[in-house]
C-alpha cells in the first residue's frame, strides 16, 4: 500500500497557476482512473484534472476558489500496490511531512518537478474499505446546487418512490429541488443538499419569513467578471450617450436579404449591420477604436477593429471577439459573429477568440429595455448598446406614422473621448443606420 | 340495532376497500367496511382469479390435447385427455375460498369490523346498511367509497339465460359447443380463448376494426394470430344486434353490413363495465361526477370534505392494482400521512395467449405527447429460453425519451409475460434510463434477457440479433 500524489499538471500556454473552481471528489472517496477529481480555470479556459490512479482520496490541497501554481500537490491517494513512479528523491518526500499549507507554498516554487509520485505510508491507515459501492461519492451541497439544471416548465420531477415520499413528508415540493442523478433524477443527497439550504422551507402553509442566509462563494468566471466590473467601474469615468434609431429602413433590407440569402449563409440580425456602421464610423473617429493604457498614459489607436461582442452563457458573461470587422462583409460578419457565440456558449470558444477586442457591442436582444448604461470593457474606450427595437409613433410634420425605433445607449471612456466625439460618432452610426445604403457606399 | 360510530367507514370490500380498511386498522384507525357480497370483490370472486384459474386449466388441457394429437415434437405421447369442468370449477372455488378466508383473516387481524349488507348514504357522514337482521346505522368521519364496477348490459341483449355476463362464464359447469363473444377486449378475448381450449366453438364480435382496440396493433398481432391457430372466428367491424330462434342464436351485422345469424348455445357479453354509482343513494350526498365516474383529486378526495373514492368508481384504468395503491394511500391519508397520487405508471396485464403486458407511454402516446422518443424492440424468436419454452411468438418494447434516454414506457407480448411486468414498472417508477437497465445483468437463461436487449437495441447496439 502507498501514498499517491496528485499534482496540478501543466495545463497548457505557458500558465504558471490556475484557480481551483470546483472538487469533484471529498476526503474518503474510492476513485478510479480517470475519475474527474477537481476543475481548474485559467483564464477563461475551464480544465478538469482526472485521477491517473485508483485509489482512496486522503488529502485535498486547496478549496474552492484558491489559486494553485502548476506542480502543487492537489490530490493524495492511497493506492494499492507499488510504486508507479521512479524511486522518490529525499528532497521530493520532504514536503510531505510539512502542514499541508506550507506545502502547498513549497510545492510551488517547485513547480518543474514530475507531476505524480508515489511513497510509502504508514502501514496501520492504509486499507481500502472492502466495498468500493458501500461509499457513495457524494459532493458538497455548493456543486450540487451549481449543478442542478432547471427543470423545463411543467416537466414532472423525476425521482425514485423513496425520495418521493421523503420529500412529501418533509413537504418539500420536488418541482424546486434540483437534481444531479442522470436525466436529472433527484437523489436523496439532493435531498439532503436542499434540507440542508433550508431547513423548514415551506413547511407550514400561509406565508412565511425566510431568515436562512447561503453563502455563494464567488469563484472561477463569476470572480473575473467581477474583478473586470470593478476595474472599468472604478477607474474609467464613463459618460453614456442615448439616441433613438429609426431602423423601419434597415429592417426592411434585412427582411428582403433574408428572404435572398444563399442557403450557405447565416440568417442575418440588426448587429452585422451595427458592426459594419461601426467600421465605417470609425474611419473617421479612428480614437474610438483603441485601448486605453491609463498606467503609461498610452491610448493604442488599432487599425484593425476588433469587435467584442458580450454574450450571456450558462457561466455568465463572456465577449467573443470578431476579429477585423474591417476585412468581414456583413455576411461574414454574421457568421463569425454566430459561430463565435455558439462556441462562447458551449465552451469551446479558445483564449484568442475571447479576447484581443477593441470596440464592443452589448445587446439582450428582446430584452433589451429602453436605455441601459453600458460598462466599458477596460481597457477599449467606447461600447455599444443595442436596446430593444420597437413599433413607435413618429411625428412626420402632419401625423403619427408607425415606425420601428431602436435606442443606442453607448458608454465612452470620458478621459479620452469628449462628449462632442462621442455624440458625433454615435450620430454617425445612427445616420449609416437609418439610411443602410450609406454603410456600403464605397467612397 | 345500535348505531355504530367509528373514524373511517368503507363502502365495498374489493381490492381497493379491503386493502384499505386492512391499512387504516393497522394504522390504529377505528375501522368499519361494508360489503354487500362476498369480501374480496370483482377480483377475487368473479374476475382476476378465477379467470385466471380457468386460463390456466385450460392451458393444460390445450397442452394435453397438443401431445394427444401427436403436434409435439418434444418425444411425449399420452392419451386424449378429457375435461370435468364441474370439477375444475369446484377447484377454482376453493382457491376462490381461500382468499376470501385470507382477507377476512387480515381484516380481523387489523381489527376491522365488517357488516354484511347493502349500504345507503342518508347524508356525508351516514350511512345505513341493510343487513340480514335488520338496518344498521353507521357513523363515520370520513368515508371511502370503493363500490366497484357492474359488467355493462347491452340494452337488446340483457344478461339471463343464454346471454351470460363474465360472472355467469366463470360458473359454467359444461363447456358450451358453441359460444359467442361479444366484445373483443380484454376480458372477452381471455375467457373466449379458454372457452376455445376446452373445445367450445368459439366466434368472437367485435365492432371496431380489430381486437384490444384499446392496444396498439403492434402489441396484439401475435394475439391475432393465435386466436386464427385456436381456431377461434373474429369477426371484427360487426355489431351484435339481438336474439333470433328464441334464443338458440344471435343476430349481427357484419362488416359488410349483411345481417347474419349465428348459432349459439352461450353469449358472453364483454362490452366493457360500467363504475357501480347507483343503488346506494349517491344523489343524497351530490358529489361532483366525471362522466360517470366520481370526480377525485390527486388525494383520491370527492367534491365532499371526508368522503374520498377509490377504484373502479373513479375512473379508468379499472384495474385492481390501481385500487389497491389508491386505497393504501388514503388510508395513510386518514392517519395523517401527507400522501398524493404521484405514480409514473399503472402497468396493465392482458392474459391472452400470449400475454400482453402495457407499462408507461406507447410510441403511439409518447408521439401524441410531442415527445421526441426512439424505441427498441427485440423478438422472442431470438431468445433462447423462449425457444425451449416453444414460446417464440411476441417481443419486449422499449420506448424512451431521445434526449436523455429517460424510459417513457416498456412493453411486451409473449408466453408467462405478465410476469416480467414489475421490472417494467419498476424501471420506470425509478426514473431509469436505457442505460440503466442495458448496464443490468439479466438472468440467462430467461425471457427477461429480452427486456435487456431492446434497451441496448434503443441505444443503438444490441447483443443478439
Amino acid at each position: 500500500m502507498t501514498e499517491h500524489v496528485i499534482r496540478l499538471p501543466d495545463v497548457g500556454e505557458g500558465v504558471a497557476e490556475a484557480e481551483l473552481v470546483e472538487w469533484h471528489v471529498k476526503i474518503g472517496d474510492l476513485v478510479r482512473e480517470d475519475t474527474i477529481l477537481a476543475a481548474v480555470m485559467t483564464d477563461k479556459a475551464t480544465v478538469e484534472i482526472p485521477s491517473s490512479v485508483e485509489g482512496e482520496i486522503v488529502w485535498l490541497g486547496a478549496e474552492i476558489g484558491d489559486v494553485v501554481a502548476v506542480g502543487s500537490d492537489l490530490v493524495r491517494l492511497k493506492v494499492r500496490g507499488e510504486d508507479n513512479s521512479s524511486a522518490p528523491t529525499g528532497a521530493q518526500v520532504a514536503p510531505r511531512a510539512k502542514a499541508p499549507a506550507a506545502e502547498t507554498a513549497e510545492s510551488a516554487r517547485l513547480a518543474k518537478r514530475p507531476i505524480d509520485d508515489s511513497f510509502e505510508s504508514a502501514p496501520a491507515a492504509t486499507a481500502l474499505p472492502e466495498s468500493a459501492t458501500g461509499r457513495p461519492i457524494r459532493t458538497a451541497p455548493f456543486r450540487q446546487f451549481a449543478r442542478g439544471a432547471p427543470r423545463p416548465e411543467g416537466e414532472k420531477p423525476l425521482a425514485a418512490p423513496a425520495v418521493r415520499l421523503r420529500a412529501r413528508e418533509a413537504g418539500v415540493d420536488l418541482r424546486q429541488v434540483p437534481g444531479t442523478g442522470p436525466a436529472g433524477r433527484i437523489t436523496h443527497e439532493d435531498l439532503d443538499a436542499f434540507f440542508a439550504q433550508g431547513p423548514g422551507m415551506a413547511r407550514a402553509p400561509g406565508l412565511q419569513p425566510r431568515t436562512a442566509v447561503e453563502d455563494i462563494k464567488v469563484v472561477g468566471l463569476r470572480r473575473r467578471i467581477a474583478e473586470k466590473m470593478s476595474i472599468s467601474n472604478s477607474r474609467i469615468p464613463h459618460i453614456t450617450y442615448v439616441e433613438e434609431v429609426d431602423v423601419t429602413g434597415l429592417e426592411e433590407l434585412r427582411a428582403t436579404l433574408n428572404k435572398q440569402k444563399r442557403h450557405d449563409q447565416p440568417k442575418l440580425t440588426l448587429l452585422p449591420f451595427l458592426m459594419r456602421a461601426m467600421v465605417r464610423a470609425i474611419v473617421e473617429q479612428p480614437n474610438l477604436n483603441a485601448l486605453f493604457d491609463d498606467e503609461a498614459g498610452v491610448v493604442h489607436q488599432h487599425a484593425g477593429v476588433h469587435i467584442g461582442i458580450a454574450a450571456q452563457t450558462s457561466a455568465g458573461l463572456m465577449v467573443p471577439v470578431v476579429r477585423h470587422a474591417e476585412a468581414l462583409d456583413l455576411w461574414g460578419c454574421g457568421a463569425e459573429m454566430n459561430r463565435l457565440a455558439e462556441a462562447a456558449k458551449n465552451g469551446t470558444a479558445t483564449r484568442d477568440e475571447l479576447s484581443g477586442s477593441t470596440i464592443t457591442i452589448t445587446s439582450l436582444g428582446t430584452m433589451g429595455g429602453v436605455v441601459t448604461t453600458p460598462i466599458i470593457n477596460h481597457p477599449e474606450v467606447a461600447i455599444i448598446g443595442v436596446n430593444k427595437m420597437m413599433v413607435r409613433p413618429v411625428w412626420d410634420g402632419s401625423a403619427f406614422i408607425p415606425r420601428k425605433m431602436m435606442n443606442l445607449s453607448s458608454s465612452f471612456d470620458h478621459r479620452v473621448v469628449d462628449g462632442f466625439d462621442a455624440a458625433l460618432f454615435v450620430q454617425r452610426i445612427k445616420t449609416l443606420l437609418e439610411t443602410p445604403a450609406l454603410i456600403f457606399m464605397e467612397g | 340495532m345500535k348505531d355504530i360510530s367509528c373514524k373511517l367507514l368503507v363502502i365495498g370490500a374489493g381490492p381497493g376497500g379491503y386493502v384499505c380498511a386492512i391499512r387504516a386498522g393497522q394504522l390504529g384507525i377505528d375501522t368499519v367496511i361494508v360489503e354487500a357480497k362476498k369480501i374480496g370483490g370483482t377480483c377475487l370472486n368473479v374476475g382476476c382469479i378465477p379467470s385466471k384459474a380457468l386460463i390456466h386449466a385450460a392451458e393444460e388441457f390445450e397442452k394435453i390435447e397438443r401431445i394427444a394429437s401427436g403436434a409435439s415434437p418434444l418425444g411425449i405421447s399420452a392419451g386424449k385427455p378429457a375435461l370435468d369442468l364441474s370439477k375444475t370449477v369446484l377447484w377454482k372455488e376453493g382457491i376462490v375460498g381461500r382468499l376470501n378466508n385470507g382477507v377476512s383473516g387480515l381484516l380481523k387481524r387489523a381489527e376491522v369490523k365488517v357488516v354484511e349488507g347493502w349500504a345507503r348514504f342518508r347524508d356525508g357522514k351516514t350511512v345505513e346498511v341493510e343487513t340480514e337482521i335488520g338496518p344498521q346505522v353507521i357513523r363515520a368521519e370520513q368515508v371511502v367509497i370503493a363500490t366497484g364496477s357492474d359488467a355493462i348490459e347491452l340494452p337488446f341483449l340483457p344478461f339471463g339465460g343464454n346471454v351470460i355476463s363474465s360472472t355467469g362464464a366463470l360458473a359454467l359447469t359444461e363447456v358450451p359447443s358453441k359460444l359467442v363473444v361479444v366484445g373483443a377486449g380484454y376480458i372477452g378475448l381471455e375467457l373466449g380463448t379458454a372457452f376455445a381450449k376446452i373445445g367450445a366453438a368459439v366466434t368472437v364480435v367485435e365492432a371496431e376494426g380489430r381486437i384490444l382496440p384499446q392496444y396498439d396493433a403492434e402489441l396484439t398481432r401475435p394475439v391475432a394470430k393465435r386466436l386464427r391457430e385456436l381456431d377461434i372466428e373474429v369477426l371484427t367491424g360487426a355489431k351484435a344486434k339481438g336474439l333470433a330462434s328464441k334464443g338458440e342464436a344471435l343476430s349481427i351485422e357484419a362488416a359488410d353490413g349483411k345481417v347474419v345469424t349465428l348459432a349459439v348455445d352461450k353469449i358472453l357479453v364483454t362490452v366493457g363495465r360500467k363504475p357501480a354509482t347507483e343503488g346506494w343513494d349517491l344523489d343524497a350526498i351530490d358529489l361532483d361526477m366525471d362522466g360517470p365516474f366520481i370526480r377525485i383529486d390527486d388525494k383520491c378526495r370527492t367534491s365532499m370534505r371526508g368522503i374520498y373514492a377509490i377504484g373502479d368508481v373513479t375512473g379508468e384504468p379499472m384495474l385492481a392494482h390501481r385500487a389497491t395503491a389508491q386505497g393504501e394511500m388514503v388510508a395513510g391519508i386518514v392517519a395523517g400521512e401527507k400522501r398524493s397520487w404521484d405514480k409514473v405508471c399503472i402497468p396493465a396485464v392482458c392474459f391472452t395467449d400470449p400475454e400482453i403486458v402495457t407499462a408507461g407511454l406507447s410510441p403511439d402516446q409518447a408521439k401524441a405527447a410531442g415527445i421526441e422518443f426512439k424505441t427498441g424492440l427485440f423478438p422472442f424468436r431470438a431468445n433462447g429460453r423462449a425457444m425451449t419454452l416453444e414460446k417464440e411468438a411476441g417481443f419486449i418494447r422499449v420506448v424512451a425519451r431521445a434526449d436523455n434516454h429517460l424510459l417513457l414506457g416498456i412493453q411486451g407480448v409473449g408466453a408467462g409475460i405478465a410476469e416480467l411486468s414489475a421490472g417494467f414498472s419498476l424501471a420506470l417508477e425509478m426514473g431509469a434510463r436505457l442505460e440503466d437497465v442495458a448496464a443490468t445483468i439479466h438472468a440467462h437463461p430467461t425471457q427477461s434477457e429480452s427486456l435487456l436487449e431492446a434497451a441496448l437495441m434503443a441505444l443503438g447496439h444490441p447483443m443478439h440479433i
